[in-house]
Protein backbone atom coordinates (compact mmCIF):
# COMPACT_ATOMS: atom_id res chain seq x y z
CA UNK A 1 0.00 0.00 0.00
CA UNK A 2 1.40 3.24 -1.02
CA UNK A 3 1.74 6.07 1.34
CA UNK A 4 1.70 9.23 -0.31
CA UNK A 5 3.25 12.19 1.57
CA UNK A 6 1.47 16.01 1.47
CA UNK A 7 2.44 19.40 2.30
CA UNK A 8 0.33 20.52 5.14
CA UNK A 9 2.15 23.36 6.77
CA UNK A 10 5.50 25.89 5.58
CA UNK A 11 7.49 28.61 7.75
CA UNK A 12 10.21 30.39 6.46
CA UNK A 13 12.44 33.44 7.72
CA UNK A 14 14.63 34.87 4.85
CA UNK A 15 16.46 38.20 3.38
CA UNK A 16 12.98 38.49 1.88
CA UNK A 17 10.93 38.52 5.43
CA UNK A 18 10.43 37.02 8.69
CA UNK A 19 7.40 34.41 7.40
CA UNK A 20 6.26 33.05 4.40
CA UNK A 21 3.93 35.17 3.72
CA UNK A 22 6.01 38.57 3.43
CA UNK A 23 8.77 36.53 1.86
CA UNK A 24 6.29 35.70 -1.25
CA UNK A 25 4.71 38.78 -1.79
CA UNK A 26 8.54 40.03 -1.60
CA UNK A 27 9.79 37.57 -4.20
CA UNK A 28 6.80 37.80 -6.67
CA UNK A 29 7.35 41.33 -6.56
CA UNK A 30 11.12 40.78 -7.62
CA UNK A 31 13.06 42.55 -5.14
CA UNK A 32 16.49 41.48 -4.09
CA UNK A 33 16.98 41.57 -0.43
CA UNK A 34 20.85 41.82 -0.21
CA UNK A 35 22.47 44.42 1.53
CA UNK A 36 25.75 45.81 2.59
CA UNK A 37 27.29 43.98 6.12
CA UNK A 38 26.83 46.70 8.51
CA UNK A 39 29.85 45.65 10.50
CA UNK A 40 32.08 47.56 11.83
CA UNK A 41 35.14 45.91 12.49
CA UNK A 42 35.13 43.78 8.61
CA UNK A 43 38.29 43.51 7.06
CA UNK A 44 39.32 45.99 4.46
CA UNK A 45 40.55 43.11 2.22
CA UNK A 46 37.49 41.00 2.51
CA UNK A 47 36.11 40.16 -1.27
CA UNK A 48 32.77 40.16 -0.58
CA UNK A 49 31.18 42.69 1.82
CA UNK A 50 27.47 42.12 1.42
CA UNK A 51 25.08 39.40 2.14
CA UNK A 52 21.04 38.52 2.24
CA UNK A 53 20.93 38.79 6.61
CA UNK A 54 17.11 37.88 7.74
CA UNK A 55 14.92 40.35 7.12
CA UNK A 56 13.93 40.14 10.96
CA UNK A 57 16.27 39.24 13.42
CA UNK A 58 15.86 36.27 15.27
CA UNK A 59 16.78 38.01 18.68
CA UNK A 60 13.99 40.66 17.77
CA UNK A 61 11.51 37.22 18.07
CA UNK A 62 12.72 34.95 20.50
CA UNK A 63 13.03 35.05 24.49
CA UNK A 64 16.86 36.55 25.68
CA UNK A 65 17.02 32.50 27.31
CA UNK A 66 16.32 31.27 23.87
CA UNK A 67 18.89 33.28 21.84
CA UNK A 68 21.69 32.66 24.76
CA UNK A 69 20.95 28.97 23.88
CA UNK A 70 21.05 28.33 20.83
CA UNK A 71 22.96 29.12 17.40
CA UNK A 72 21.57 31.53 14.66
CA UNK A 73 21.29 28.68 12.52
CA UNK A 74 19.17 27.05 15.54
CA UNK A 75 17.41 30.31 16.20
CA UNK A 76 16.10 30.87 12.59
CA UNK A 77 14.82 27.18 12.36
CA UNK A 78 13.02 26.96 15.22
CA UNK A 79 11.12 30.45 14.08
CA UNK A 80 10.46 28.86 11.00
CA UNK A 81 9.54 25.34 12.28
CA UNK A 82 7.15 27.40 14.59
CA UNK A 83 5.43 28.99 11.86
CA UNK A 84 5.22 25.28 9.74
CA UNK A 85 3.80 24.02 12.83
CA UNK A 86 1.07 26.61 13.44
CA UNK A 87 0.14 26.28 9.71
CA UNK A 88 -0.34 22.85 9.94
CA UNK A 89 -2.85 23.20 12.57
CA UNK A 90 -0.22 22.05 15.21
CA UNK A 91 -1.34 18.48 14.80
CA UNK A 92 -2.21 16.60 18.04
CA UNK A 93 -0.73 13.38 17.45
CA UNK A 94 1.32 9.96 19.17
CA UNK A 95 4.62 11.51 19.39
CA UNK A 96 6.08 8.19 18.37
CA UNK A 97 4.70 8.87 14.75
CA UNK A 98 6.19 12.24 14.67
CA UNK A 99 9.83 13.16 13.24
CA UNK A 100 11.93 15.58 12.43
CA UNK A 101 14.57 16.05 9.44
CA UNK A 102 16.46 19.41 9.44
CA UNK A 103 19.67 20.16 7.98
CA UNK A 104 22.45 22.39 7.96
CA UNK A 105 25.24 22.87 5.41
CA UNK A 106 27.88 24.08 7.95
CA UNK A 107 26.88 24.14 11.27
CA UNK A 108 27.01 26.67 14.24
CA UNK A 109 30.32 28.66 13.02
CA UNK A 110 29.37 31.60 14.66
CA UNK A 111 29.34 30.17 17.62
CA UNK A 112 32.47 28.14 17.52
CA UNK A 113 34.11 31.72 16.67
CA UNK A 114 32.40 33.36 19.48
CA UNK A 115 33.76 30.46 21.33
CA UNK A 116 37.13 30.95 20.65
CA UNK A 117 36.99 34.99 21.04
CA UNK A 118 36.11 33.30 24.92
CA UNK A 119 38.87 31.67 25.07
CA UNK A 120 41.42 34.38 23.57
CA UNK A 121 39.86 37.12 26.19
CA UNK A 122 38.90 35.28 29.25
CA UNK A 123 40.10 31.79 28.91
CA UNK A 124 38.96 27.99 28.19
CA UNK A 125 36.42 28.13 31.52
CA UNK A 126 34.35 31.04 30.41
CA UNK A 127 33.05 29.21 27.35
CA UNK A 128 29.17 27.93 27.42
CA UNK A 129 27.95 24.83 28.78
CA UNK A 130 25.68 25.42 25.90
CA UNK A 131 28.55 25.78 22.87
CA UNK A 132 28.81 22.14 21.94
CA UNK A 133 24.91 21.81 21.45
CA UNK A 134 25.29 25.40 19.94
CA UNK A 135 27.90 24.22 17.15
CA UNK A 136 27.22 20.84 16.30
CA UNK A 137 25.36 19.89 12.86
CA UNK A 138 22.26 18.44 13.99
CA UNK A 139 21.18 20.96 16.67
CA UNK A 140 18.35 22.34 14.42
CA UNK A 141 17.29 19.47 13.81
CA UNK A 142 17.38 18.69 17.63
CA UNK A 143 15.69 21.55 18.56
CA UNK A 144 13.05 21.59 16.37
CA UNK A 145 12.43 18.15 17.18
CA UNK A 146 12.08 18.88 20.97
CA UNK A 147 10.00 21.75 19.81
CA UNK A 148 7.49 19.47 18.33
CA UNK A 149 7.92 16.24 20.90
CA UNK A 150 9.34 14.26 17.75
CA UNK A 151 10.11 10.53 19.05
CA UNK A 152 10.12 9.04 15.45
CA UNK A 153 13.51 10.16 15.22
CA UNK A 154 15.56 13.10 14.56
CA UNK A 155 17.84 13.25 11.69
CA UNK A 156 20.40 15.88 9.61
CA UNK A 157 21.78 14.65 6.27
CA UNK A 158 24.47 16.92 5.71
CA UNK A 159 25.30 17.80 1.86
CA UNK A 160 26.62 21.26 1.86
CA UNK A 161 24.28 23.47 -0.51
CA UNK A 162 22.19 20.54 -1.49
CA UNK A 163 21.17 19.86 2.54
CA UNK A 164 18.17 21.36 2.85
CA UNK A 165 16.93 19.31 -0.33
CA UNK A 166 18.31 15.99 1.03
CA UNK A 167 16.69 16.48 4.47
CA UNK A 168 13.39 16.70 2.66
CA UNK A 169 13.95 13.72 0.68
CA UNK A 170 14.40 11.39 3.79
CA UNK A 171 11.67 12.74 5.57
CA UNK A 172 9.42 11.42 2.64
CA UNK A 173 11.24 8.31 2.96
CA UNK A 174 10.16 8.48 7.01
CA UNK A 175 6.82 8.37 5.49
CA UNK A 176 7.02 6.59 2.91
CA UNK A 177 8.22 3.67 4.50
CA UNK A 178 6.22 3.71 7.75
CA UNK A 179 8.46 5.14 10.00
CA UNK A 180 6.27 8.92 10.52
CA UNK A 181 2.96 10.27 9.91
CA UNK A 182 4.20 13.53 9.76
CA UNK A 183 7.93 14.63 9.46
CA UNK A 184 8.76 18.61 10.61
CA UNK A 185 11.58 19.02 7.53
CA UNK A 186 13.78 21.30 5.47
CA UNK A 187 17.04 23.67 6.26
CA UNK A 188 18.84 26.34 7.90
CA UNK A 189 21.66 28.25 7.77
CA UNK A 190 23.21 31.49 9.79
CA UNK A 191 27.19 31.72 8.82
CA UNK A 192 27.78 35.34 8.03
CA UNK A 193 30.95 35.67 9.58
CA UNK A 194 34.59 36.85 8.85
CA UNK A 195 35.82 33.28 8.62
CA UNK A 196 33.20 31.84 6.63
CA UNK A 197 33.10 34.70 4.02
CA UNK A 198 36.96 34.84 3.80
CA UNK A 199 36.88 30.97 3.19
CA UNK A 200 34.25 31.46 0.89
CA UNK A 201 36.14 34.22 -0.75
CA UNK A 202 39.49 32.28 -1.17
CA UNK A 203 37.64 30.26 -3.23
CA UNK A 204 36.20 32.90 -5.76
CA UNK A 205 32.89 32.00 -5.31
CA UNK A 206 31.40 35.30 -3.98
CA UNK A 207 30.44 37.94 -5.87
CA UNK A 208 32.31 40.80 -5.27
CA UNK A 209 29.91 43.36 -6.69
CA UNK A 210 30.31 45.09 -3.29
CA UNK A 211 28.56 48.64 -4.56
CA UNK A 212 25.43 47.47 -5.67
CA UNK A 213 24.31 44.62 -3.49
CA UNK A 214 20.99 44.49 -4.77
CA UNK A 215 22.01 43.54 -8.29
CA UNK A 216 25.00 41.19 -6.98
CA UNK A 217 23.32 37.93 -7.20
CA UNK A 218 22.52 37.78 -11.08
CA UNK A 219 22.38 34.04 -12.53
CA UNK A 220 22.18 33.49 -16.28
CA UNK A 221 23.56 36.99 -16.83
CA UNK A 222 26.65 36.88 -18.79
CA UNK A 223 28.14 38.70 -15.80
CA UNK A 224 27.46 37.20 -13.02
CA UNK A 225 30.49 36.51 -10.59
CA UNK A 226 29.60 34.76 -7.81
CA UNK A 227 27.15 33.96 -5.20
CA UNK A 228 25.69 36.00 -2.45
CA UNK A 229 25.99 34.38 0.99
CA UNK A 230 22.18 34.32 2.89
CA UNK A 231 20.79 33.41 6.28
CA UNK A 232 17.55 31.87 7.10
CA UNK A 233 15.50 28.87 7.26
CA UNK A 234 13.00 27.11 5.50
CA UNK A 235 10.60 24.25 7.44
CA UNK A 236 7.72 22.13 5.77
CA UNK A 237 5.07 19.61 7.59
CA UNK A 238 5.30 16.35 5.52
CA UNK A 239 2.18 14.09 6.63
CA UNK A 240 0.81 10.99 4.82
CA UNK A 241 -1.68 11.71 2.97
CA UNK A 242 -4.99 9.44 5.05
CA UNK A 243 -3.63 10.96 7.74
CA UNK A 244 -3.95 14.29 6.48
CA UNK A 245 -7.50 14.27 5.51
CA UNK A 246 -8.43 11.89 8.23
CA UNK A 247 -7.78 15.45 10.91
CA UNK A 248 -8.77 17.74 8.30
CA UNK A 249 -5.95 19.56 7.35
CA UNK A 250 -5.13 22.00 4.27
CA UNK A 251 -2.78 20.91 1.78
CA UNK A 252 -0.98 22.76 -0.07
CA UNK A 253 0.81 20.19 -2.52
CA UNK A 254 2.19 16.56 -2.81
CA UNK A 255 6.02 15.69 -2.10
CA UNK A 256 6.07 13.89 -5.52
CA UNK A 257 9.95 12.11 -5.55
CA UNK A 258 13.35 12.50 -5.33
CA UNK A 259 16.80 11.66 -6.83
CA UNK A 260 19.85 11.99 -5.44
CA UNK A 261 22.85 11.45 -7.29
CA UNK A 262 26.95 12.38 -6.56
CA UNK A 263 29.11 13.74 -9.72
CA UNK A 264 32.29 11.82 -8.71
CA UNK A 265 34.16 14.44 -10.29
CA UNK A 266 35.78 17.75 -8.36
CA UNK A 267 35.23 18.89 -4.84
CA UNK A 268 34.26 21.69 -5.22
CA UNK A 269 33.25 22.36 -9.03
CA UNK A 270 30.08 21.16 -10.91
CA UNK A 271 30.87 18.05 -13.49
CA UNK A 272 30.77 20.92 -16.78
CA UNK A 273 28.45 18.35 -18.72
CA UNK A 274 25.96 18.12 -15.30
CA UNK A 275 25.74 13.46 -16.12
CA UNK A 276 24.90 13.89 -11.98
CA UNK A 277 22.74 16.63 -12.22
CA UNK A 278 20.76 15.24 -14.66
CA UNK A 279 20.49 11.48 -13.05
CA UNK A 280 18.92 13.41 -10.41
CA UNK A 281 16.54 15.03 -12.00
CA UNK A 282 15.30 12.18 -14.20
CA UNK A 283 15.50 10.02 -10.94
CA UNK A 284 13.12 12.58 -9.32
CA UNK A 285 11.08 12.46 -12.11
CA UNK A 286 10.44 8.67 -11.77
CA UNK A 287 10.47 8.55 -8.87
CA UNK A 288 7.24 10.85 -8.63
CA UNK A 289 5.61 8.36 -11.75
CA UNK A 290 5.24 11.25 -13.88
CA UNK A 291 6.19 11.78 -17.77
CA UNK A 292 8.65 14.62 -18.51
CA UNK A 293 6.18 17.09 -20.14
CA UNK A 294 4.67 17.27 -16.53
CA UNK A 295 7.00 19.11 -15.06
CA UNK A 296 5.98 22.95 -15.58
CA UNK A 297 8.08 25.32 -13.79
CA UNK A 298 12.27 24.51 -12.28
CA UNK A 299 13.25 25.99 -8.98
CA UNK A 300 17.09 25.66 -10.44
CA UNK A 301 19.99 25.85 -7.97
CA UNK A 302 21.12 28.64 -10.38
CA UNK A 303 23.83 30.44 -7.91
CA UNK A 304 25.36 33.12 -9.86
CA UNK A 305 28.44 31.21 -10.76
CA UNK A 306 29.87 31.35 -13.94
CA UNK A 307 30.49 27.50 -14.67
CA UNK A 308 27.40 26.36 -12.17
CA UNK A 309 24.50 27.81 -13.67
CA UNK A 310 25.69 27.10 -17.36
CA UNK A 311 26.43 23.31 -16.10
CA UNK A 312 23.01 23.15 -14.63
CA UNK A 313 21.30 24.46 -17.69
CA UNK A 314 22.53 21.73 -20.30
CA UNK A 315 21.63 19.02 -16.90
CA UNK A 316 18.22 19.88 -17.34
CA UNK A 317 18.25 20.00 -21.20
CA UNK A 318 20.05 16.54 -20.64
CA UNK A 319 16.80 15.28 -18.23
CA UNK A 320 13.76 16.73 -20.12
CA UNK A 321 14.85 16.84 -23.66
CA UNK A 322 12.48 19.11 -25.67
CA UNK A 323 9.77 19.16 -22.79
CA UNK A 324 12.45 21.53 -20.38
CA UNK A 325 11.51 24.29 -23.55
CA UNK A 326 7.49 23.91 -21.81
CA UNK A 327 9.19 24.48 -18.52
CA UNK A 328 9.67 27.93 -16.62
CA UNK A 329 12.65 28.56 -14.82
CA UNK A 330 13.02 30.93 -12.00
CA UNK A 331 16.04 31.21 -10.08
CA UNK A 332 15.34 32.82 -7.21
CA UNK A 333 18.65 32.97 -5.52
CA UNK A 334 18.58 36.41 -7.38
CA UNK A 335 16.76 37.85 -5.04
CA UNK A 336 17.29 35.81 -1.72
CA UNK A 337 21.00 35.03 -1.90
CA UNK A 338 22.22 31.54 -1.34
CA UNK A 339 21.19 29.93 1.67
CA UNK A 340 23.29 27.24 1.71
CA UNK A 341 21.70 24.59 3.80
CA UNK A 342 18.86 26.35 3.98
CA UNK A 343 18.44 27.08 0.08
CA UNK A 344 16.57 23.73 -1.00
CA UNK A 345 13.86 24.00 1.71
CA UNK A 346 13.46 27.66 0.89
CA UNK A 347 13.14 26.97 -2.71
CA UNK A 348 10.94 23.59 -2.34
CA UNK A 349 8.50 26.29 -0.70
CA UNK A 350 8.93 28.45 -3.69
CA UNK A 351 7.98 25.86 -5.84
CA UNK A 352 4.59 24.48 -4.28
CA UNK A 353 3.63 27.69 -3.66
CA UNK A 354 4.43 28.40 -7.40
CA UNK A 355 2.14 25.47 -8.00
CA UNK A 356 -0.47 26.97 -5.77
CA UNK A 357 -1.06 30.08 -7.10
CA UNK A 358 -0.20 29.08 -10.72
CA UNK A 359 2.60 31.49 -11.09
CA UNK A 360 6.30 31.54 -11.52
CA UNK A 361 8.19 33.55 -9.33
CA UNK A 362 10.32 36.40 -11.22
CA UNK A 363 14.43 36.46 -11.46
CA UNK A 364 15.66 39.99 -11.66
CA UNK A 365 19.13 41.22 -11.91
CA UNK A 366 19.19 39.51 -16.10
CA UNK A 367 20.83 42.88 -17.89
CA UNK A 368 22.63 40.59 -20.34
CA UNK A 369 21.05 37.30 -20.63
CA UNK A 370 24.04 34.48 -20.96
CA UNK A 371 23.20 33.31 -24.98
CA UNK A 372 24.70 29.81 -23.07
CA UNK A 373 21.86 29.55 -21.65
CA UNK A 374 19.03 27.72 -23.19
CA UNK A 375 16.41 28.14 -20.73
CA UNK A 376 12.77 29.90 -20.29
CA UNK A 377 13.75 32.08 -17.35
CA UNK A 378 11.37 34.30 -15.82
CA UNK A 379 13.81 37.53 -16.88
CA UNK A 380 11.11 40.18 -17.19
CA UNK A 381 8.63 39.13 -14.19
CA UNK A 382 6.37 36.00 -12.81
CA UNK A 383 5.14 34.25 -15.54
CA UNK A 384 1.87 32.23 -15.34
CA UNK A 385 1.14 28.66 -14.72
CA UNK A 386 -1.39 26.32 -16.45
CA UNK A 387 -4.24 25.20 -14.80
CA UNK A 388 -4.72 20.79 -14.33
CA UNK A 389 -2.30 18.89 -12.69
CA UNK A 390 1.09 20.35 -13.06
CA UNK A 391 4.76 19.52 -11.59
CA UNK A 392 7.70 21.52 -10.44
CA UNK A 393 11.40 20.40 -10.01
CA UNK A 394 13.45 21.91 -7.52
CA UNK A 395 17.40 21.41 -7.79
CA UNK A 396 19.86 21.88 -5.18
CA UNK A 397 23.64 20.67 -5.82
CA UNK A 398 26.17 21.05 -2.82
CA UNK A 399 30.21 20.95 -2.34
CA UNK A 400 31.87 17.33 -2.90
CA UNK A 401 29.63 16.86 -5.86
CA UNK A 402 26.07 16.01 -4.40
CA UNK A 403 23.28 16.65 -6.67
CA UNK A 404 19.52 16.25 -5.01
CA UNK A 405 16.18 17.22 -7.31
CA UNK A 406 12.79 16.87 -5.66
CA UNK A 407 9.51 17.32 -7.35
CA UNK A 408 6.23 18.39 -5.92
CA UNK A 409 2.88 18.39 -7.66
CA UNK A 410 0.00 20.69 -7.47
CA UNK A 411 -3.61 19.66 -5.74
CA UNK B 1 25.51 41.24 52.97
CA UNK B 2 23.67 37.67 52.28
CA UNK B 3 20.66 39.63 51.15
CA UNK B 4 23.05 41.50 48.74
CA UNK B 5 24.69 38.33 47.39
CA UNK B 6 20.68 37.06 47.23
CA UNK B 7 19.38 39.60 44.38
CA UNK B 8 22.66 39.54 42.80
CA UNK B 9 22.21 35.58 42.69
CA UNK B 10 18.43 35.97 41.13
CA UNK B 11 19.62 38.57 38.39
CA UNK B 12 22.07 35.71 37.62
CA UNK B 13 19.21 32.82 37.45
CA UNK B 14 17.11 35.10 35.87
CA UNK B 15 19.58 36.26 32.75
CA UNK B 16 21.15 32.31 32.42
CA UNK B 17 17.76 30.44 32.71
CA UNK B 18 14.70 32.83 32.52
CA UNK B 19 13.46 32.29 35.73
CA UNK B 20 11.14 35.52 37.56
CA UNK B 21 13.31 36.93 39.86
CA UNK B 22 10.91 37.28 42.30
CA UNK B 23 11.25 33.07 42.53
CA UNK B 24 14.88 32.98 43.37
CA UNK B 25 14.08 32.38 47.10
CA UNK B 26 16.84 31.23 50.11
CA UNK B 27 14.24 27.52 50.14
CA UNK B 28 14.48 27.15 46.57
CA UNK B 29 15.78 24.24 45.11
CA UNK B 30 17.94 25.09 41.63
CA UNK B 31 16.72 21.62 39.94
CA UNK B 32 13.22 20.53 41.79
CA UNK B 33 11.86 24.23 41.78
CA UNK B 34 13.62 26.81 39.30
CA UNK B 35 14.15 24.02 36.58
CA UNK B 36 17.62 25.17 36.16
CA UNK B 37 19.43 21.98 35.25
CA UNK B 38 23.08 21.20 35.29
CA UNK B 39 23.99 23.09 31.73
CA UNK B 40 22.72 26.27 33.17
CA UNK B 41 23.98 25.48 36.43
CA UNK B 42 27.70 25.90 34.96
CA UNK B 43 26.28 29.40 33.72
CA UNK B 44 25.04 30.20 37.30
CA UNK B 45 28.34 29.42 38.83
CA UNK B 46 30.77 31.44 35.92
CA UNK B 47 28.73 34.38 36.88
CA UNK B 48 28.39 34.22 40.56
CA UNK B 49 32.70 33.76 40.22
CA UNK B 50 32.68 36.69 37.73
CA UNK B 51 30.67 38.74 40.09
CA UNK B 52 32.03 37.83 43.61
CA UNK B 53 35.50 36.60 42.51
CA UNK B 54 34.94 33.77 44.40
CA UNK B 55 35.91 30.03 43.03
CA UNK B 56 33.49 27.63 43.16
CA UNK B 57 34.73 24.21 42.40
CA UNK B 58 33.28 21.29 40.52
CA UNK B 59 33.39 19.48 43.79
CA UNK B 60 31.39 22.53 45.78
CA UNK B 61 28.61 22.50 42.87
CA UNK B 62 27.45 19.54 43.59
CA UNK B 63 26.31 20.77 47.36
CA UNK B 64 24.50 23.62 46.16
CA UNK B 65 21.31 22.37 46.00
CA UNK B 66 19.38 25.49 46.88
CA UNK B 67 19.86 28.68 46.48
CA UNK B 68 20.09 29.79 50.13
CA UNK B 69 23.40 27.18 49.64
CA UNK B 70 24.67 29.08 47.13
CA UNK B 71 24.54 32.21 49.26
CA UNK B 72 26.02 31.13 52.30
CA UNK B 73 28.72 29.30 50.32
CA UNK B 74 28.94 33.29 48.20
CA UNK B 75 28.89 34.66 51.80
CA UNK B 76 31.79 32.48 53.28
CA UNK B 77 34.01 32.50 50.36
CA UNK B 78 33.88 35.72 48.72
Amino acid sequence: MTRNVVVTGIGMTTPLGGDVASTWAQALAGQPGISQIPWPDWHPDQPAKIAGLMKVDPEEILTRVEVRRMDRSEQCALIAAREAWADAGSPEMDPVRLGAVVASGIGGVNSLISAYETIKEKGPLRVSPHMVTMIMPNGPAAMVGLEVGARAGVHTPVSACASGAEAISYAARMIQTGRADVVVTGGTEACINTVTMAGFGAMRALSTRNDDPNTASRPYDLDRDGFVMAEGAGILILEEEEFARARGARIYGRYGGAGLTSDGHHIAQPDPEGTGAARAMREAIEDAGLDLSSIVHVNAHATSTALGDYAESIALRAALGSHIDQAIVSATKSMTGHLLGGAGAVESIFSILALRDRIAPPTPNIFNFDPAIQLNVTANGPVALPAGDIAALNNSFGFGGHDVALVFTSV
Amino acid sequence: MSEDILAGLAAIVNEVAGVPVEDVQSDKSFVDDLDVDSLSMVEVVMACEDKWGVKIPDSEVKNLKTVGDAVTYISANV
